[in-house]
């Protein structure tokens, strides 16, 4: 019974403190009401910290080869190297001190993801929204053209475009983006879709403003739950699949390695016994693609009304 | 005398759901399947004078709600034109075009759905007051304090979400918006259905007031013949896409003609009867997809005679202020 009233009374709280919160502030509350998604988002952060401070807090720059030492090479964790730190997690054939070149490498595949996701994220929103916006013939063309690239695994399109453009970072990005704006378009369509045919914008319609307006000011900030989901899950989908391409020898150079091209390179030394050299850099990008998987999820559970409890315990 | 406000000349909405490529293939090989046309409205006409508050009523699925949006300029007509002013609106092209625009405006049903959720009230009002330049970026404020006041919200409210709003204060929200842009003809479409009964009267009540306060003129869309008999001066009968009927309110309302009005009437609940049995009208609404032939309302008619399946009646005078579309008229009228 005094469960009962209890219930009762803090259902009625929880509705006061609705009423009294923004959008915002109600969903920032119940996305740390879920441990996991919490010390996801920590250690994202973290890593993200990392990446950015790496040159202050590392004791070599990997991409500069006055610092990089063929002696060095192939030193298990804690060696000594010959300038004299320590190399904690035991360096590459080249040399490289792990430590320093995983860092630095999360630079670069966190840069490469965030940047590939954002610019396909911004492609792919403009193409589902049109398409959604326009409908008919257009809507047509749009999404049969999505549906042809979402047919061919995003590797797959990535390596062709490689293959065909050549390496560098530039054209990294430029075949991640063409691999994905598809699932972008697609999920912006959808929900877009659902919006075009609210009342509201009928009334904007009613109103006199422009179509553009419309779709920017109205039906876009409604349509972005989703797209934040799918961002963030494709931002770790395209870090992931640079790793892959890199570590197939078609992504990063050498000379600026990237998580993919540390994995490689200790690939030779596995059945050799010296494991650090893939297993280190394996680590460090296993722990970023899964916690922004984590935070992606939970983002979905909170974004998405049917699956949220309203207490953001849903599992 | 001058033009009315609004007049529509037979005007006709259809919907076709064509058939995709899959859909062709398969009535190319012989499949029972061809596009689906909807007659939502089916070559109506009428005219609204200034001032004038017409009611427009009848079942659901009756095409009301779609004649209400062509009038707004949501939906094109399929066929017939809607003259504002005397002036055919598609025909209209520039500053006039977004003078007509902008003075028939709407009011919806769902005062959840008709209000973005994603932006505040002062943006909801204030938008398209800015965006036509009817007030500045700097005095949208005071702008919009004074359009909250005159439909019952506190200005002291306006930084807030329609989430945070109750249903009542949402559709105030909803005429708000209406009224910022300064309009001289309000389609209500349903605008009081989803609330409560007890708000239902306040949001009547500010409609009249605001009548009064800003010369209005509604096109008043409902599905409740009491509302409607209260505040509507004249009042249209759509059953299944046609009008069948329609006068001055007392004249519908008394000596109802077509056998649908009559059912209508006789349905409504009223205070006086309040123990009686109730007797739906029998049979379904029939689908607009394949409607009945002649008359629409035959299948369902006590009355219906040979002719009403075959030849479907037109609107005649049936007296002065009251027109109906039934081939047995005389018998009733």
């Amino acid at each position: 019974m005094t469960e009962v009233v209890q219930q009762d009374l803090a259902s009625e709280r929880q509705v006061q403190t609705i009423d009294s919160e923004t959008p915002f502030k109600r969903f920032v509350s119940e996305f740390f009401d879920s441990k996991t998604a919490s010390v996801a988002l920590f250690i994202l952060l973290s890593i993200i910290i990392l990446a950015v401070i790496a040159p202050w807090i590392t004791p070599q720059d990997p991409y500069d080869l006055a610092q990089v030492d063929v002696l060095d090479g192939r030193q298990p964790p804690g060696a000594e190297a010959f300038s004299g730190y320590t190399m904690w997690l035991g360096s590459d054939g080249a040399g490289r001190d792990l430590y320093s070149g995983i860092l630095y490498g999360l630079r670069i595949s966190l840069s490469v993801g965030v940047m590939s996701g954002f610019i396909a994220l911004l492609i792919g929103m403009a193409v589902g929204l049109l398409a959604a916006y326009a409908g008919g013939r257009a809507e047509n063309v749009i999404m049969r053209v999505v549906d042809l690239q979402l047919s061919f695994p995003a590797a797959l399109v990535a390596l062709m475009l490689i293959a065909i453009l050549g390496k560098g970072v530039d054209k990294i990005i430029l075949a991640l983006v063409v691999a994905q704006w598809a699932y972008y378009a697609r999920t912006v369509r959808a929900s877009a879709l659902v919006e075009r045919n609210k009342e509201y914008v009928e009334a904007a319609a009613c109103l006199g403003i422009s179509h553009a307006r419309i779709i920017f000011r109205h039906i876009m900030p409604n349509c972005l739950a989703p797209l934040i989901v799918v961002g963030t899950v494709q931002t770790a989908h395209a870090i992931s699949l640079e790793a892959t391409l890199s570590f197939l020898g078609v992504g990063m150079p050498q000379t600026s390695p990237s998580l993919g091209v540390l994995i490689a390179n200790g690939f030779e030394y596995m059945l050799s016994g010296r494991y650090w050299i893939s297993v280190f850099p394996g680590i460090a990008l296993l722990v970023t693609v899964v916690s922004i998987n984590l935070v992606g999820d939970h983002l979905r559970d909170v974004l998405n009304p049917r699956i949220s409890t309203g207490g953001g315990k849903a599992k | 005398m001058s033009a009315p406000l609004l007049e529509i000349r037979n005007v006709s909405k259809r919907f076709v759901k064509k058939l995709d490529v899959a859909g062709k293939i398969a009535a190319r090989l012989g499949a029972n399947i061809s596009e689906e046309t909807v007659h939502a409205v089916d070559n109506v006409s009428m005219t609204i004078n200034k001032g004038e508050v017409v009611g427009l009523v009848g079942e659901s699925g009756c095409g009301k709600s779609t004649l209400g949006r062509v009038v707004a300029g949501i939906h094109n007509p399929t066929d017939g034109q809607v003259f504002f002013e005397g002036q055919d609106i598609s025909a209209l092209e520039g500053v006039r075009k977004r003078e007509v625009t902008l003075a028939v405006q709407m009011i919806f049903q769902d005062p959840f759905a008709s209000l973005n959720q994603r932006m505040r009230v002062e943006d909801i009002i204030g938008e398209a007051p800015v965006y036509h330049g009817l007030t500045t970026r700097s005095e949208k404020s005071d702008y919009v304090d004074e359009i909250m006041e005159k439909v019952g919200l506190d200005p002291s409210l306006k930084k807030r979400y329609p989430h945070q709003f109750s249903g009542g204060q949402r559709q105030r929200i909803g005429i708000a918006r209406a009224l910022a842009v300064k309009p001289r003809f309000l389609v209500c479409d349903e605008a009081i259905a989803a609330l409560d009964v007890s708000i239902q009267a306040q949001v009547i009540n500010l409609f009249m007031d605001l009548r009064e306060e800003f010369d209005l003129t509604y096109l008043f869309i409902s599905h409740d013949l009491s509302v409607v008999e209260h505040i509507a001066d004249r009042v249209l009968i759509m059953y299944l896409g046609r009008v069948v009927e329609s006068g001055i309110t007392e004249e519908i309302f008394d000596r109802p003609v077509h056998p649908y009005t009559s059912a209508l009437l006789a349905e409504a609940p009223r205070l006086d009867q309040r123990k009686r049995e109730f007797a739906p009208i029998k049979g379904e609404i029939p689908s607009p997809l394949e409607p009945p032939s002649g008359c629409h309302f035959h299948p369902r008619c006590p009355h219906a005679i040979g002719d009403c399946s075959r030849q479907a009646p037109a609107l005649e005078v049936v007296r002065r202020n009251h027109i109906a579309a039934c081939h047995l008229r005389e018998r009733f009228g």
